[in-house]
């Protein structure tokens, strides 16, 4: 009987270490992901650069020698350029890259997704990208002096239809 | 590998000593780990069905339900929460156990492969069943989940538009990601539940449900932990700022904080490799099998003992090929066959008293056969004087015998205790050939061919066949299922025997057979 009950005790015991444990690790320790001063810049798009090559007419000779179901008088080559884009951070340039487009053919968006954890407060923010055939220079540019508060999510977004960078 | 086997293992039998005499063994949770796990699994389910009647997929719709359930129907959803969380993280643990007690007692390798390699993908179901029941919930947790979910799966180059762009704004996500992710939170358990399935198939017996006191404790703490620290949910998402503390549950969310401090890619190679090397290790390094059972048609009557008892579902029953007048035969399956030999012990034609031609029973191992096991008890009885005369018949994987360095016991090891038949129990007590037979194995629950104790247990008792016959003195008997790190208990034991048969006297033997040496003829006693 006493045997039983001491059983039953040590039973309790390990049931209350085993909840315990399950308990703490459920939601401790606590883990800070974003320090309490600091806000984040995302710089983030997807897009479709221009193409590498200019659309051509094909010669009645060159049309011959295709099969007569794909004679098209007008071809286009579908590999797109690469985007370049350079982001500056209170005057000085954080962070620049070469964006390829997706795709096997190499035809799709040019894509990035960048997040730069700040001190909250006034920055000077700074973006520009080229997705032509151009080698100097760029298609698109944007300055924006913001002040972010603490935990602030802010977003530097690009839709070339909307007339280049957007900032939310 | 050895030593790091060695270390899990020492730690895994000190607290399944400790548990067996806080538990009794048959509820040592330590013994039905897996069971446990999929008691785990069917609370987990049963609470997500109750929650899924409440629960709202909208953009905050889906933090109002769950706030509802936890606030305003505390008494039954927020337990049901709670319970549905907890249950979830338990499940982890004992998948972390259990895959720790397999490695380390070495039950991943030979036929044991397929069980271990269908755990594999278990642990990826678990994960994402987890973490996609963290983005129900749509709070602070859930933004950050879903977000580091989402850049991390950016790094694979499949994606045309990073699919954490979902997550830039409100603007961006609508109801529709709610109902997606609940379809993923049920359809994920339900693949796992198939998995769950396959992953018993090549195990008889499979022990499936916890012994009922067992689940009632187990239960019970759950509803306790519910009740007195239920549950709750971090602030509503807020797409606008970004989450800063937050309290993870480091079951299922310790690899976003290890993302942040390597990278995407490094996690990936961990989770790649380290899937690789969990499915690989069965056969890291390749070992020598042991040969497999083989079947004597000439002996085999068809019985199906073997077929019932083999704990790996190695032996099946076929159409008769020989012309024997028996409708079926047993084959042995040599890919799952473990070479534990407990279908020998099964076998009706396994008995020693058989003296008439050679000794071959239905089915034998071919690396101990049955004969070669007679040869070896009468060869250790031989050197034995006196009253107290013990033959040990014990298993490779527990306490090897000849360790105990008693003076008068010999000796018999064989790969699985239930490997041998009771008739030699019989044939060492009505041979003379000792005063008391020692029986010992792996402890009670943890055979490390999962049924040798059991079924031993049951031959003795006379509830299996094939039975220990009843003239048998019991008394001279002794059975001790002991793990290696036992040897003070088992040499305990040993002594308390043979001061038992010390004081029984050889003259109180009782010899009911008479066996009319060199006829080779078996006279069965009446």
């Amino acid at each position: 009987m006493m045997e039983t009950a001491v059983r039953y005790i040590g039973q309790g015991v390990v049931y209350a270490v085993f909840a315990a444990t399950v308990w703490y690790f459920s939601l401790s320790p606590t883990y800070v992901h974003l320090g309490p001063e600091k806000a984040v810049i995302r710089l983030t798009f997807a897009h479709a650069a221009k193409h590498k090559g200019a659309c051509r007419t094909l010669s009645s000779k060159e049309l011959m020698k295709m099969a007569p179901n794909m004679r098209q008088p007008r071809v286009c080559p579908r590999e797109r350029v690469p985007i370049y884009v350079e982001f500056d951070l209170d005057g000085k340039t954080v962070h620049r890259a070469s964006l390829p487009p997706t795709g096997l053919a190499g035809d799709g968006s040019g894509k990035i997704y960048k997040v730069f954890p700040v001190v909250a407060g006034s920055h000077k923010i700074a973006v520009r990208l080229r997705d032509s055939t151009r080698q100097t220079g760029f298609d698109y540019k944007a300055a924006r002096d913001v002040i972010l508060s603490k935990g602030q999510n802010f977003t530097i977004d690009f839709k070339a239809p909307m007339g280049g960078f957007i900032f939310e | 590998m050895s030593l790091l086997k060695s270390i899990i293992r020492f730690f895994f039998m000190k607290l399944e000593g400790l548990f067996d005499r806080i538990f009794t063994p048959a509820w040592n949770p330590m013994y039905c780990l897996g069971a446990l796990g999929y008691f785990y699994f069917w609370v987990v389910a049963g609470t997500g069905l109750y929650l899924f009647i409440f629960f709202d997929t909208g953009l905050t719709e889906a933090y109002d339900s769950i706030e509802y359930m936890t606030n305003d129907q505390w008494y039954l959803a927020g337990v049901m929460r709670s319970l549905h969380r907890y249950a979830s993280d338990a499940l982890v643990i004992m998948v972390l156990l259990h895959l720790l007690r397999e490695f380390a007692f070495d039950r991943y390798r030979g036929g044991r492969w397929f069980s271990w390699v269908t755990g594999v993908p278990m642990i990826w179901m678990i994960f994402a069943a987890g973490i996609t029941g963290y983005w129900l919930v749509w709070d602070t947790m859930a933004q950050y989940v879903a977000i580091a979910t989402t850049e991390w799966l950016d790094w694979l180059p499949i994606f045309g538009e990073p699919v954490a762009r979902n997550f830039m704004s409100v603007s961006h996500l609508d109801d529709r990601f709610f109902t997606l992710m609940i379809f993923i939170h049920i359809a994920v358990p339900l693949i796992l539940l198939f998995i769950m399935w396959f992953h018993l198939q090549r195990v008889n017996y499979a022990k499936v449900n916890p012994e009922r006191g067992l689940a009632i404790g187990t239960m019970a703490m759950l509803l306790v932990l519910s009740f007195v620290e239920p549950a709750v949910s971090h602030g509503p998402a807020n797409l606008a700022t970004v989450p800063g503390t937050l309290n993870l549950d480091w079951f299922y969310l310790w690899v976003y904080p290890l993302i942040e401090e390597t990278s995407p890619a490094a996690i990936w190679g961990f989770a790649f490799f380290g899937t690789i090397f969990l499915i690989v290790i069965p056969w890291l390094p390749p070992r020598r099998k042991m040969a497999v059972a083989q079947v004597n048609l000439d002996n085999c009557n068809g019985c199906t003992r073997c077929v019932v008892d083999c704990p790996f579902s190695a032996v099946s029953m076929q159409r008769r090929t020989d012309g024997a007048p028996f409708t079926q035969e047993a084959v042995v399956d040599p890919d799952m066959c473990v070479s534990c030999g407990i279908c020998v012990g099964s076998c009706p034609t396994a008995t020693p008293f058989r003296r008439r031609g050679e000794l071959v029973p239905g089915i034998e191992m071919p690396e101990l056969t049955l004969a070669r096991m007679r040869e070896i008890t009468e060869q250790a009885a031989s050197d034995l004087h006196g009253n107290s005369r013990i033959i040990a018949f014990g298993c490779s994987h527990a306490i090897d015998p000849d360790t105990l360095k008693q003076d008068n016991l010999g000796s018999v090891v064989m790969p699985c205790t239930a490997m041998l038949p009771p008739s030699f129990i019989d044939f060492v007590l009505s041979r003379d050939l000792a005063d008391g037979v020692l029986i010992t194995g792996c402890r009670d629950g943890e055979c490390h061919y999962r049924l040798g104790a059991r079924w031993m247990d049951e031959r003795l008792a006379g509830a299996r066949d094939p039975r220990l016959r009843k003239r048998v003195d019991r008394d001279r008997i002794c059975k001790v299922w002991a793990a290696p790190s036992d040897h003070k208990l088992l040499q305990h034991e040993v002594v308390a025997f043979a001061d038992k048969l010390e004081k029984l006297g050889q003259g109180d033997v009782v010899k009911q057979v008479k066996v009319q040496s060199g006829s080779g003829d078996v006279k069965e006693p009446v």
